[in-house]
């Protein structure tokens, strides 16, 4: 039975049929920073842990909130087509503004050896100075946008803009745009501290809805 | 009661099923510029219920020539003044297609400062001349952690460039971010509006 109010139609056949707004929340993975609670990764794997990562949506947005690795490594991002396998390769470009605390240093830069020719380890902070400033109050916010990831036509793009506390210490703006070298759909990625270190922080995953 | 539609629980108890996918995006507040004041100021509703908090501003026109969007923010008393540390870069171009640059110009970003934060370049007074875009800022609870931000603007100087504008920083402070206040460098807001909104979730 439908639910109609004033002539206009609220609820038909078990869903609303009024917007309630298109950015979904999908799933959010929190390691809290000291106490030995820090992970090795966050991995968002479609059908794993309630994650929705598919043609579900078009545009999936990541936020990255206070993310930090144990002793200020940096971070990269890796995908998957196959669910366990995080080994896909792409070709990004890294560039970024910096200014340290001390105002020694404040310019723009290409970051290059942070940046990735056919290799499935994309960095997506820091881009400077060796990495994050490895202090309790240092870490990153940002967020990576994925574009149609589902897709079994195109190769898959995706855009970043994280700013972080770097080595100096100094504000980094660390901006990435790449693109997966497939035409396979990816079904997850995963965020990680290089060299192995362990992370802590929140990563969250939306859904942006296109009806 | 609950509502249930085609088998699927819609309302029950007095709100949405938690099984309805609702957006997260929520519009907290909306300010409107009416030329009475040279600050727009956010002064409640930022706390820990969110863990983004996005501004938006539209059709930023100030009472004078050249006045630059400028953003600070609260971290404790009434003053907006917490210390930041910044980047900004711009990139720009004319309509006649022969001054496109970039550059960044280390008079607009901050050192662990307490001044306001430019967001744009001197933006233009002919009427249909103004700055547009948003300012992102992240976790502003108090925690263990400094307050990152990042905003993208663009704008119409008083040359007629367009120009880019891309800042980003933390204000570097463990304390709570409790209010954001934009301003003009000079004159008032005389149009323009700047909406808040929560990422949820």
């Amino acid at each position: 039975m439908a639910i109609i109010s004033d002539g206009t139609t609220i609820a038909d056949a078990g869903a609303f049929s009024v917007n309630l707004g298109s950015m979904v929340h999908i799933k959010s993975i929190t390691a809290a920073p000291g106490g030995g609670s820090d992970v090795a990764n966050m991995t968002f794997i479609h059908g794993t842990s309630s994650v929705v990562f598919n043609n579900t949506y078009p545009i999936y947005i990541v936020k990255l909130i206070n993310v930090m690795s144990s002793s200020g490594q940096n971070f990269q991002l890796n995908v998957t087509t196959d669910g366990s396998n995080f080994n896909v390769v792409g070709t990004n470009s890294t560039f970024g503004f910096e200014h340290s605390e001390d105002d020694g240093t404040a310019r723009s830069f290409y970051a290059v050896g942070y940046d990735s020719e056919n290799d499935p380890d994309h960095y997506i902070f820091n881009h400077n100075k060796g990495g994050l400033r490895d202090a309790s109050d240092a870490g990153a916010s940002g967020e990576i946008i994925f574009f149609n990831p589902s897709n079994t036509t195109f190769q898959k793009h995706y855009i970043a803009r994280i700013n972080s506390m770097s080595e100096y210490p100094g504000s980094t703006d660390n901006f990435t745009s790449g693109i997966f070298h497939t035409s396979s759909a990816i079904t997850g990625f995963r965020i990680n501290s290089i060299n192995s270190n362990n992370m802590h922080g929140k990563i969250k995953l939306y859904g942006l809805a296109d009806s | 009661m609950g509502v249930i539609s085609n088998g699927t629980t819609l309302l029950d108890a007095g709100a949405l099923d938690s099984g309805v996918a609702t957006g997260k995006m929520t519009l907290i507040s909306t300010i409107t510029a009416d030329n009475s004041a040279s600050t727009i100021t956010f002064a409640s509703n930022i706390d820990s219920t969110y863990d983004e908090y996005q501004f938006h501003c539209s059709n930023i026109h100030m009472s004078t020539n050249d006045s630059y969007l400028l953003v600070n923010f609260r971290d404790g008393g009434t003053a907006y003044d917490a210390v930041k540390t910044t980047t900004f870069f711009k990139s720009e171009n004319n309509p006649s297609d022969n001054q496109g640059a970039f550059s960044y110009p280390t008079g607009d970003d901050l050192v662990q400062s307490t001044a306001v934060q430019r967001v744009s370049v001197p933006i233009g007074h002919d009427n249909d001349e103004c700055s547009g875009g948003i300012l992102h800022m992240y976790a502003p609870i108090a925690n263990t952690k400094v307050t990152h931000f990042h905003s993208t603007f663009a704008t119409q100087d008083m040359s007629d460039f367009c120009v880019n504008v891309q800042v980003a920083g933390y204000c570097n402070t463990t304390a709570a971010i409790t209010g954001v206040q934009f301003s003009a460098s000079s004159g008032n807001f005389q149009n323009g509006v700047i909406k808040m909104y929560g990422i949820g979730g």
